[in-house]
């Protein structure tokens, strides 16, 4: 999948932001792979979590937010312990989250799950899915 | 119309009341410093057609929020209750919106799912804490939400006793719960479903539907008033030092 | 010994199991507990954002109930709540400026340092009771019942708050191993069963817990061990979505890791209340005369 790089494209002012909010810096970030081979969403994202730090790296803005990545996401931590930088690759994404998150974007509404649902699943999995997924 | 030395007392203690300024919506008033919020926005001319109702603290439509000075701290109070500081810096919340679930009471059994079902934003809770902060009754809202969320229902009927639907809570909540409705419901499915059924009243009512008592009654109904006035004169009572064990000499009804 | 004990908002509905389960294995062992009197849900998840203090408020708030009893220890049985408490703690202990601010928004509340510690009942038998003390106290061992002992994400990661080695943990095998059961390891028993996206990619969520499945059915399990609420909801009730959606899905016995040390102990079955499990936990162990 080819990218546009120029000065142009970098958002700059998302790169700022992404590292404000998970106080990580990805530009350690070498390109390793290790993440992406961790991931246990590998197979339902739209781009691994190595190509989310490159992304990131060039500040191409409109690629990480056709990214279904953050949204897919289950915060399971398995990148961040084994990233050989450090980088805790799990605030990174809940920055990404919160971006959109803070500006009044819901990822999923409560009132539409199915209410057999609601009664069905263990209070911890609304709890978590709606502090993650809603603003 | 005559006015009693009472009313002439208190319209002295009005007038020679000290002066005391308040902000009213951020306009300055002087106001008597003996009145209520509610009275005092009524001396510096304000006339209520909301924002108003029982005057008493318990019908939940004067909450007022107000600030003091040098204070970073928000207060709230019923205006009707609250008497009037120097330099308070209020407004009224008469209402804030707050969505309540349409239900049909009888297809619920009183299961916390049930809430869960209709409330799905009582897991957005993050235990801040604003709203029993603001609560004028000084009901512990927060514990309330947090019983709901663990399923316990009567504790939060318990909790949510003083309750009188003002809105605050609601008006500060980070989650965008509608607690107070939340709370009626439990209220609603704790005295409906789960507290526990008075059994001697069962036994009550159904003697009474069996005929039990339907004799005695139209006995009186056709004596005349001398009767009844004996036989009311000269029932048995109860003394009020009876122990627990106490029985009338007629055991007839029992 | 006495603990604070916290139970989260899911063991007094959904986790009943867990929760029954562990407080009996608590008595039998002789642990005082007390369950705290005062508490709110924790939140389930730890916030990672760095500016994001108000999601601290509820753990900490939890923690101070835990002070104002007088106790140092809490107790946890919900995975995702050990998770989350343990990590505000650490919050609250190494970050000064970030303490202060929370301490100084919690007005209403008594000033937190950080003094208590967040155990998790799993690290609580290993490390305080000890399982040389624990093993004469099994009397009906689980001998013969092959348990694969999944651990999921919040016991290990991040390795701040990890009860073992994320990447090669021992402490649920050992704990398996003491109930007299065959432990079988499984290379997905550190793999994420999907949590929260059961809500918002509930597909996802379906396959990931499927293919967990499967890879301890294919290492030879004929139950598997949990200790998270929502893996039993991912993994257990959710089964029922597997059989549907992929050919060759097998019923898989789920339990909490409470239940297999209830039975072990010999503690009467009701207080595991079984009746929350699967149908194929319960009818395993009838046939293993467990039950």
């Amino acid at each position: 999948m080819p990218i546009f790089i120029s000065t142009r494209e970098s958002d700059d002012q998302l790169r700022k932001k992404v590292m404000e909010i998970s106080g990580q810096n990805f530009q350690q970030c070498y390109q390793c792979g290790t993440c992406s081979g961790s991931c246990p969403m590998a197979d339902h994202i739209t781009v691994f979590p190595r190509r989310i730090m490159a992304l990131l790296q060039l500040g191409n803005r409109k690629a990480l937010e056709e990214a279904n990545t953050p949204w897919v996401c289950a915060s399971c931590h398995t990148c961040m312990v084994r990233c050989p930088r450090g980088i805790d690759i799990t605030k990174v994404m809940e920055a990404l989250r919160l971006i959109k998150l803070r500006q009044n974007i819901d990822h999923i509404e409560p009132k539409k799950l199915k209410p057999e649902q609601v009664a069905d699943m263990p209070q911890i999995a609304m709890v978590s899915g709606f502090r993650k997924m809603t603003s | 119309m005559s006015t009693t030395t009472d009313d002439k007392e208190t319209q002295s203690a009005a007038i020679e009341a000290r002066l005391i300024p308040i902000y009213i919506m951020g306009k300055k008033y002087e106001v008597p410093e003996t009145l209520t919020i509610m009275k005092a926005m009524e001396y510096a001319g304000y006339k209520y057609i909301r924002g108003c109702g029982c005057r008493g603290g318990v019908c939940g439509a004067c909450s007022t929020v107000y600030r003091k000075p040098n204070d970073y701290k928000i207060y709230t109070g019923l205006a009707c209750q609250t008497v009037v500081e120097p330099d308070m810096y209020l407004t009224q919340l008469p209402f804030y919106p707050a969505m309540r679930a349409t239900y049909n009471f009888h297809d619920l059994e009183g299961k916390p799912e049930e809430i869960f079902e209709l409330y799905q934003e009582l897991f957005r809770c993050v235990a801040c804490n604003a709203c029993s902060k603001v609560c004028p009754m000084d009901v512990e809202v927060m514990d309330y939400i947090a019983a709901l969320k663990r399923g316990d229902i009567r504790a939060a009927a318990k909790i949510s006793f003083d309750c009188i639907q003002c809105g605050l809570c609601a008006s500060r909540c980070m989650g965008e719960l509608p607690q107070y409705h939340i709370a009626q419901l439990a209220r609603r499915l704790n005295g409906a479903y789960l507290t526990p059924r008075a059994e001697h009243l069962k036994t009550m009512v159904a003697n009474i539907q069996a005929g039990r008592y339907n004799d005695a009654l139209n006995n009186l109904k056709a004596s005349n008033e001398d009767t009844l006035k004996k036989l009311y004169t000269g029932r048995e009572m109860e003394p009020a030092t009876a122990g627990e064990d106490w029985t009338p000499k007629d055991a007839t009804y029992l | 010994m006495k603990i604070a004990y916290y139970p989260g908002c899911t063991l007094k509905t959904k986790a009943k199991n867990l929760e029954t389960s562990a407080l009996a294995c608590l008595d039998a062992l002789g642990v005082e507990y007390e369950e705290l009197p005062r508490w709110n849900c924790c939140g389930a998840v730890f916030s990672l954002a760095d500016d994001d203090l108000i999601h601290m408020v509820a753990p900490v708030r939890d923690l101070i109930r835990v002070q104002e009893r007088g106790e140092d220890t809490v107790l946890t049985l919900c995975s995702m709540c050990y998770n989350t408490l343990a990590r505000a703690n650490d919050l609250m202990k190494n970050d000064a400026e970030k303490r202060k601010t929370i301490n100084d928004f919690m007005d209403e509340e008594p000033d937190y340092e950080g003094n208590v510690k967040v155990v998790h009942f799993l690290d609580f038998i290993r490390d305080s009771y000890g399982f040389d003390k624990l093993k004469p106290k099994i009397t009906k061992p689980l001998t013969g019942m092959k348990v694969a002992p999944y651990y999921g994400c919040t016991l290990l990661r991040p390795k701040e708050v990890a009860l073992d080695r994320p990447d090669n943990p021992q402490v649920f095998h050992q704990f398996i191993a003491a109930l007299g059961a065959e432990v079988i390891d499984f290379p997905s028993a550190t793999k994420c069963c999907g949590a929260y996206q059961v809500l918002g990619a509930p597909d996802a969520a379906l396959q990931v817990s499927y293919e967990i499945i499967s890879d301890a059915v294919k290492h030879g399990a004929e139950a598997l061990a949990l200790t998270c609420p929502l893996c039993d909801y991912n993994m257990g009730k959710r089964q029922d979505q597997m059989f549907e959606k992929y050919e060759g899905a097998k019923d898989m016995p789920v339990y909490y890791f409470t239940q297999l040390l209830a039975l072990a102990l010999g503690i009467p079955a009701d207080a595991s209340h079984l009746e929350l499990n699967r149908e194929s936990a319960r009818e395993l162990l009838k046939t293993k005369s467990m039950i």
